[in-house]
C-alpha cells in the first residue's frame, strides 16, 4: 500500500465521517441537557429531502443547507413539545419521530427521485491546502466539511469553557437543582433539542447535496443510529466524538479498499460491525448502572416537570 | 409512498364492490421498491404501462409499490387476488414463498413470479438473461481500459450476480488478456452512500472502467466526477454521467407482460420457467455514448448481434473456474437450470466467492 493510497483512504474517511460528526455533535448537546432523542434518523432524512428540494428548486446548494437546518429544527420541535410540554416518554417519542420522518421524507421526495444537482464543489484554502499530505487529507474538501471542523471546535469550547456549557451540564445532571438556582430547565432543553435537530438537518443535507448529490428513499441507511452509538462510545465528549466519527469513516472505507486489493474477508461480517456495535450500545444506554460509569448525564432520558417541585 | 400503497389498497376494495359482468381483464403488479427508483421497479412499471396502452380498454392494471419482502407481501398479493385480478405479477425474489402460498389459495388466478424457481399449476416464473448484457459490457470494458484494471460493485453473492461477474470477466479477457478485475461487495441492492464509497475505493486503486450490480446511479455519478468510464444497469442512466456513461444494459419487461397477458386471456397459458434476453428484446443497450472510439463501437455491435442471433452463447465450454477445475466441459453450453446455480468464479479472477 503506497502513500498515495493512504492519503486517498484518509481523505475518503473524512468525507464518510462528516455526516456522522454533524449528527453526533447535535445529539451530544441534546443529551448533555438530559434528553435522549432517538429521532435522529427521521430528522436526518427530512433534512436530506428538504435540503435537496430547496437546492433543486432554487439551484443554490447553500439555501438547501439552510432549509435542511430549519426542517431538522422543526422536526425536533415536535419532539420537544411532546416530551417537554406533555411529558411523553422520550424513547417512544424518538422512535416515533424516526418512523414518521422516514415515511414523510419518502412521500415528500417522490417527485424528485432520480434528479441530480450540482452540489458543493471542493474549496481550497490558501496555505493550508498546500501542506503536503495533511493539506490533501484535511483541506481539499467542500465547505460543509470545514463547517464541521469549526462546529467541533466551537462546541468543545462552549461545553468546557463557558457559563453556557455549565448551565447545559447542570440541567442534564440535576434538573431539580438547576431549577432551584433559577435556571429555566425547559428553555435550555428546548434549545438543546432544536440545536440537535438543526445539526441532524445539516447532516442530512450533507448526504443529499455532497455525498451523493441526489435524493433516494432512506438514503441515510442507518447513519442516525450509528451516530447515537457514537455519542455513547465517546462518553459524551466532543474530542472523542471527532475521533470516533473519523475512525468509523476509516473502517467503512478500509473494508471496501481491502476487498479491491483481493483480501477475502466476508463482506457480510464487515458490513455488520457498525450495527452490532450500535445494538450493544443501545443495550448499554438502557441499563442504569452502566450509565454512571460512562459519565452519562445523570438525568438522561428522565422526564422533568417543574410543576412537581415544591 | 406507504400512503400511496394504502390508497391503492382502498381503491382495490372499492373496485370489488363495484364488480360488473362485463369487466376488463385485470392484471396486478407487486413491486419491491418505489416506481421512481429509476432501476428495477421503474422498469417493471414501464412494462406495465406499455401493457396498458397495448390492450387499451380490454385490460385494466393496478400496482402496489414499496412492498417489503415477507409477511406484508402475502397480504398485498392476497388483496390483489381478492380484488378480482386474473393475472398477478410479483417482481422480486423475496416474493417467492408468499406468491406460492397465495397461488394455492386462488387456483383460478394466474401468478407469475420474477427471478424465482418455485412453480405450481397456476404459478410460472420469468427472469432476464442479464449475463448477455454483462458480456457486451465486459468486452467494452476490456477495450476501453487504459490501466488494464476494471471494477465491479457487487450486491449479494447469489448465483445471478456471480454469473454476471463471470460473464463480464470472460468477455473482458477475450479482448484484453492483461485485464484484471477488482470486485467489491456492498451488501445492498440500494445504498447510494455505500455505492459511492465503493466506486471511489475502486477508482483510487486504478480502476478506470466501472460496472455495478446495484441499483442506484451513485457509481455513475462518482465515475463522472473522477473522470473515468462506467456502464449503467437496469435502466438508462446516461443523464447521470454524460461523459462517463458508456451504455446502460436496460431491462424491458413489456414484451413478456404483453405475451403472457395474451396467453392467459385466450387460455393457452401454462406454467413455465421463462428466460428472456437480447433475442426477445427484453434486454437492450441504451444510449450508447457517441464519444466511444469507432472500433469499440463496432465491437459492441458485433458482440451484441452475435449473442442476439444465438450464434454465440457466453457460457459455452471449455470453462475453468479459478481453482483450475473444469466447470463447463468442451462443447457443452450451460442449460438454464445450470445457469441458475453458478457459484464459481471463472479462471483469472483472483478473489474468492464470499461465503
Amino acid at each position: 500500500m503506497d502513500a498515495d493510497l493512504i492519503v486517498q483512504i484518509l481523505f475518503a474517511a473524512i468525507k464518510t465521517g462528516t455526516p456522522l460528526l454533524f449528527i453526533a455533535l447535535g445529539e451530544v448537546i441534546c443529551e448533555k441537557s438530559g434528553i435522549l432523542n432517538l429521532g435522529q434518523e427521521g430528522m436526518m432524512l427530512m433534512g436530506a429531502v428538504v435540503g435537496f428540494l430547496a437546492a433543486y428548486g432554487t439551484g443554490n446548494a447553500g439555501l438547501g443547507v439552510i432549509a435542511a437546518m430549519a426542517m431538522g429544527a422543526i422536526m425536533s420541535l415536535i419532539f420537544a413539545v411532546l416530551v417537554l410540554q406533555l411529558g411523553a416518554n422520550q424513547v417512544a417519542t424518538g422512535l416515533a419521530l424516526t418512523i414518521f420522518g422516514t415515511g414523510l421524507s419518502a412521500f415528500v421526495g417522490s417527485g424528485v427521485v432520480g434528479q441530480t444537482i450540482q452540489g458543493f464543489q471542493p474549496v481550497m484554502i490558501p496555505l493550508l491546502s498546500d501542506i503536503p499530505l495533511i493539506g490533501r487529507i484535511l483541506f481539499s474538501h467542500d465547505i460543509l466539511v470545514y463547517l464541521s471542523f469549526v462546529m467541533a471546535f466551537i462546541l468543545f469550547f462552549v461545553i468546557n469553557k463557558t457559563r453556557m456549557g455549565l448551565t447545559l451540564k447542570a440541567v442534564g445532571e440535576n434538573p431539580h437543582a438547576a431549577n432551584a438556582i433559577g435556571i429555566k430547565v425547559l428553555r435550555v432543553r428546548y434549545l438543546a433539542i432544536m440545536f440537535g435537530g438543526a445539526m441532524a438537518g445539516i447532516s442530512g443535507a450533507y448526504m443529499s447535496l455532497v455525498y451523493t448529490p441526489m435524493w433516494v428513499e432512506n438514503m441515510t441507511a442507518g447513519r442516525g443510529w450509528i451516530a447515537l452509538a457514537l455519542v455513547v462510545f465517546a462518553s459524551w465528549r466532543v474530542g472523542r466524538i471527532v475521533i470516533g466519527a473519523y475512525l468509523f469513516g476509516v473502517a467503512s472505507i478500509m473494508h471496501l479498499v481491502l476487498q479491491g486489493m483481493g483480501w477475502s474477508i466476508s463482506p457480510n461480517l464487515l458490513a455488520m460491525l457498525p450495527y452490532v456495535a450500535t445494538v450493544i450500545v443501545m443495550v448499554i444506554i438502557s441499563a442504569d448502572h452502566f450509565k454512571e460509569k460512562l459519565l452519562a448525564p445523570r438525568s438522561l432520558g428522565k422526564t422533568f416537570d417543574p410543576r412537581e417541585m415544591a | 409512498m406507504k400512503l400511496k400503497s394504502l390508497f391503492v389498497g382502498l381503491g382495490l376494495l372499492a373496485s370489488v364492490s363495484a364488480a360488473q359482468a362485463e369487466e376488463p381483464f385485470k392484471v396486478g403488479f407487486v413491486y419491491v421498491g418505489p416506481v421512481g427508483d429509476l432501476g428495477w421497479s421503474y422498469e417493471h412499471d414501464r412494462g406495465r404501462q406499455e401493457l396498458d396502452s397495448y390492450f387499451g380498454d380490454k385490460v385494466k392494471t393496478t400496482y402496489v409499490e414499496n412492498v417489503p419482502e415477507g409477511a406484508d407481501a402475502e397480504r398485498v398479493i392476497t388483496q390483489l387476488a381478492k380484488a378480482g385480478n386474473d393475472l398477478i405479477f410479483t417482481t422480486s425474489f423475496g416474493f417467492m414463498n408468499p406468491t406460492l402460498k397465495v397461488a394455492k389459495r386462488f387456483p383460478k388466478v394466474t401468478f407469475e413470479h420474477a427471478t424465482g424457481y418455485k412453480r405450481s399449476k397456476n404459478l410460472g416464473t420469468y427472469v432476464l438473461r442479464t449475463y448477455e448484457g454483462r458480456y457486451v459490457s465486459g468486452v467494452t470494458a476490456g477495450l476501453m481500459t487504459k490501466t488494464n484494471t476494471i471494477g465491479y460493485i457487487g450486491s449479494f453473492p447469489i448465483p445471478e450476480v456471480i454469473r454476471d461477474i463471470d460473464a463480464t470477466f470472460m468477455a473482458a479477457k477475450s479482448v484484453n488478456p492483461n485485464v484484471k478485475m477488482k470486485i467489491v461487495w456492498v451488501n445492498s441492492w440500494y445504498d447510494p452512500g455505500k455505492e459511492t464509497d465503493a466506486a471511489n475505493a475502486l477508482i483510487d486503486q486504478g480502476v478506470d472502467v466501472l460496472m455495478q450490480h446495484t441499483d442506484s446511479p451513485a457509481p455513475l455519478i462518482a465515475a463522472e466526477k473522477r473522470g473515468i468510464r462506467a456502464i449503467g444497469q437496469a435502466s438508462d442512466q446516461s443523464k447521470f454521467a454524460p461523459n462517463a456513461h458508456i451504455f446502460s444494459v436496460r431491462d424491458d419487461w413489456a414484451p413478456y407482460y404483453i405475451k403472457t397477458t395474451k396467453s392467459v386471456m385466450d387460455g393457452t397459458w401454462k406454467p413455465a420457467d421463462f428466460w428472456g434476453g437480447f433475442d426477445e428484446d427484453m434486454l437492450s443497450l441504451a444510449s450508447i455514448n457517441p464519444n466511444l472510439p469507432a472500433a469499440v463501437r463496432a465491437k459492441i455491435d458485433e458482440t451484441y448481434t452475435a449473442i442476439k442471433s444465438g450464434e454465440f452463447k457466453p457460457f459455452t465450454g471449455p470453462i475453468k473456474d479459478n481453482k483450475g477445475n473444469i466447470v463447463v466441459a468442451e462443447g457443452h453450453t450451460l442449460t438454464d437450470q445450470e445457469l441458475a446455480q453458478v457459484n464459481w468464479y471463472v479462471e483469472g479472477i483472483t478473489d474468492e466467492v464470499p461465503r
